[in-house]
């Protein structure tokens, strides 16, 4: 298990360090000359030649490239053009909202994914598995910001049940202001009691994270449906028929434990997508996290920023199929072997 | 297919060889006669294809489907002569789809065909070569793969600039691993048959086992996830058009309508509901249908 382990962990950071490579070519190879996006583009020559000293870009690449891992691993990730502020204090500061949001998504999308899935095998091509599969296909096929303007139409414009952007109501600030405990606002107003607060947060997630929840549930309802369907074919499922074991217990018991292996594999796959899809829900919703950061940024063309969050990007998927590949190795030890 | 392919008798080391020799053009006449979703994905396609051809002669404001202005008729409800009513330049909502239909299905069609164009070949020959080859485009693959999808696209974009073209070439240069590992295992699994040995025996050229041979035998899982691609790759420009990363304005792109009516959603709702609609079924058609031939493929999700 430990082997298995530090394998996974030695080839992660391997690729992380192909991808710091990349990176640094997008950045400073793909432009003619990067010191014009560091000045602005109406910058004398002077300021030009200054911003090239200072920044090092008058030395040979491979030093530059040097350099730049050095600080990255050193926490410097350098200033964003548009804040003047360390861009990893930037991330980091947005990263609660966004984790949240990926978090209540991600649970909607499995729970609410294997259970399609284990109801659409019952009776497979029948009009249940039909239906459940065209939404599940509707799921993997909607625009997340088109469905999120929908969601706003209906649930705010005409039912006006519940808020249309943000992350809490302005008044939570004055009336109930969240206590800091952990950074991650719905959690701090749980622990520390705060009702108000909590309430109000949880209903500003609804919209954003159904959005959010619709491709990977889609995702993980298909691949459910296709595991369970696999693994009701098996000897042991007709052997615990011939028992007569209610059938409920041998589909969502004995059946579904064997199943979920290949549906946690794509559950890493569904986090990257809810990964990429923040971006966009975030821009619909007015979310304070790293999507809305992460647009802003590749708009503006901020350097800095648009470098430091590939990397966290790529990492943060990195990790996510880490973990998944350990949690599978534990529930099935043929994993380990390949 | 020349009939020395023909010929062969299936051996038993790959399972979906039943179907996965079915030519295209069967497999597509199969799924469509069992399987109604698969057909209604099939009627949505036939549709984008016609409004993507013929737009500027269905659309009932061509001009203004392109982007030239109408200040007298600014964000009109839908009505008799503007059936699904204007946006705030008073420009006609339907005619801007329609017209909207010719560059993303042209996008699309032209990413995956250059993604195909770049993973076929590599995946064969690695697939088929096996050993360095292999082992190095496996790793390049996995570093290209490691990225969330569309963000490696969306980078690629801010630092070449916003535009159509180079919101295409963004995302074929994500689009082709999945095409290089398609093929490769493909290939690996058709090395081993006897109709490949047979003919490496007889000193047939490596490469012309690789075209006659190998590839032929792997363009029906190829055309599949083509299917299914093309509508992907209409969301994905359709996503990067939303947030400023891909077509400017005044150009119809259905993801560029949606954010310009994103501010007006509760005053003017169907500026931004309708374009998102038609990305919404242009992509659920490719997917319907690719769903259905992938299952026809796949032998273990075949229904009991």
């Amino acid at each position: 298990m430990l082997r298995f382990v530090l394998r996974r962990l030695i080839t992660s950071v391997l690729v992380l360090a192909v991808l710091t490579v990349i990176v640094f070519v997008l950045a400073r190879i793909v432009p003619s000359d990067p010191a014009v996006i560091y000045a602005g583009p109406k910058a004398p020559p002077a300021e030009l030649d200054r911003v090239r000293q200072e920044l090092g870009f008058d030395r040979p690449m491979i030093v530059q490239y040097f350099e730049y891992v050095k600080n990255l691993l050193t926490g410097d990730w350098g200033n964003s053009l548009a804040t003047k502020r360390p861009v990893l204090d930037e991330l980091f500061s947005r990263l609660p909202a966004t984790l949240e949001l990926i978090g209540f998504a991600m649970c909607l999308a499995v729970l609410a994914g294997v259970f399609l899935g284990v109801v659409a095998s019952r009776r497979p091509g029948k009009f249940l598995d039909g239906t459940i599969r065209f939404l599940s296909i509707g799921g993997i096929s909607v625009p997340a910001f088109w469905l999120g303007l929908l969601l706003q139409l209906v649930f705010v414009g005409g039912l006006g049940v519940l808020p249309a952007t943000g992350q809490f109501s302005n008044s939570i600030k004055y009336s109930n202001p969240i206590t800091h405990i952990t950074g991650f606002p719905l959690f701090d107003s749980l622990v520390s009691g705060n009702g108000a607060a909590f309430q109000d947060g949880l209903q500003h997630m609804i919209l954003p994270a159904l959005t959010l929840a619709a491709y990977p549930l889609g995702l993980m309802a298909r691949m459910t449906r296709a595991a369970m369907l696999d693994v009701m074919n098996q000897d042991y499922i007709f052997t615990a028929q011939a028992y007569g074991l209610k059938e409920v217990a041998i589909r969502w018991r004995l059946a579904l434990k064997n199943a979920l292996p290949p549906v946690l594999s794509i559950a890493g796959m569904a986090t990257a997508y809810a990964l990429t899809g923040t971006f966009f829900v975030e821009a619909v919703f007015n979310w304070p996290g790293i999507g809305q950061f992460a647009t802003s940024s590749m708009l503006a063309v901020d350097y800095p920023a648009i470098m430091a969050i590939t990397l966290m990007g790529a990492t943060a998927y990195l990790v996510a199929n880490l973990l998944v590949d350990i949690l599978q190795s534990r529930i099935d030890p043929r994993v380990r072997m390949s | 297919m020349s009939p020395t392919t023909e010929i062969t008798t299936p051996t038993q080391s790959h399972a979906s060889a039943e179907h996965a020799n079915l030519k295209p053009l069967k497999l597509l006449r199969q799924t469509l006669g069992r399987d109604r979703l698969a057909a209604a994905g099939a009627a949505i396609i036939v549709v984008v294809i016609v409004l993507a051809v013929f737009g500027q002669w269905l659309a009932p404001f061509p001009d203004q489907g392109m982007g030239s202005t109408n200040a007298s008729a600014r964000n009109l409800a839908p009505n008799a002569l503007n059936w699904l009513g204007t946006d705030q330049l008073g420009r006609d909502v339907l005619s801007r789809i329609i017209m909207g239909a010719n560059p993303a299905l042209t996008i699309s069609a032209t990413v995956v065909a250059a993604a195909a164009l770049i993973g076929i070949p590599l995946g064969a020959v690695a697939g088929y070569c096996g050993g360095w080859l292999d082992e190095t485009l496996m790793r390049v693959t996995e570093v290209f793969q490691a990225f969330p999808p569309l963000l490696l696209a969306m980078v690629t974009v801010a630092i070449l600039g916003p535009s159509l073209t180079n919101a295409g070439i963004a995302l074929a240069i994500s689009w082709w691993p999945w095409y290089a590992r398609l093929v490769r295992a493909e290939a690996r699994s058709l090395r081993e048959r006897s109709y490949v040995e047979a003919a490496r025996a007889m000193g047939i050229p490596q490469l012309l086992i690789i075209t006659r041979h190998v590839l032929r035998n792997c363009m029906t899982p190829i055309l599949v996830q083509a299917t299914v691609d093309i509508g992907t790759v209409i969301l994905a420009a359709g996503s990067l058009a939303f947030i400023g990363l891909g077509t400017q304005p005044p150009l119809p792109d259905w993801g560029l309508m949606v954010a310009e009516g994103r501010g007006l959603i509760f005053s003017s709702w169907w500026i931004a509901t309708f374009p998102g609609l038609a990305i919404f079924l242009a992509v659920l058609g490719f997917n319907l249908l690719g769903d259905s031939l992938r299952d026809l493929l796949d032998p273990r999700q075949v229904k009991r």
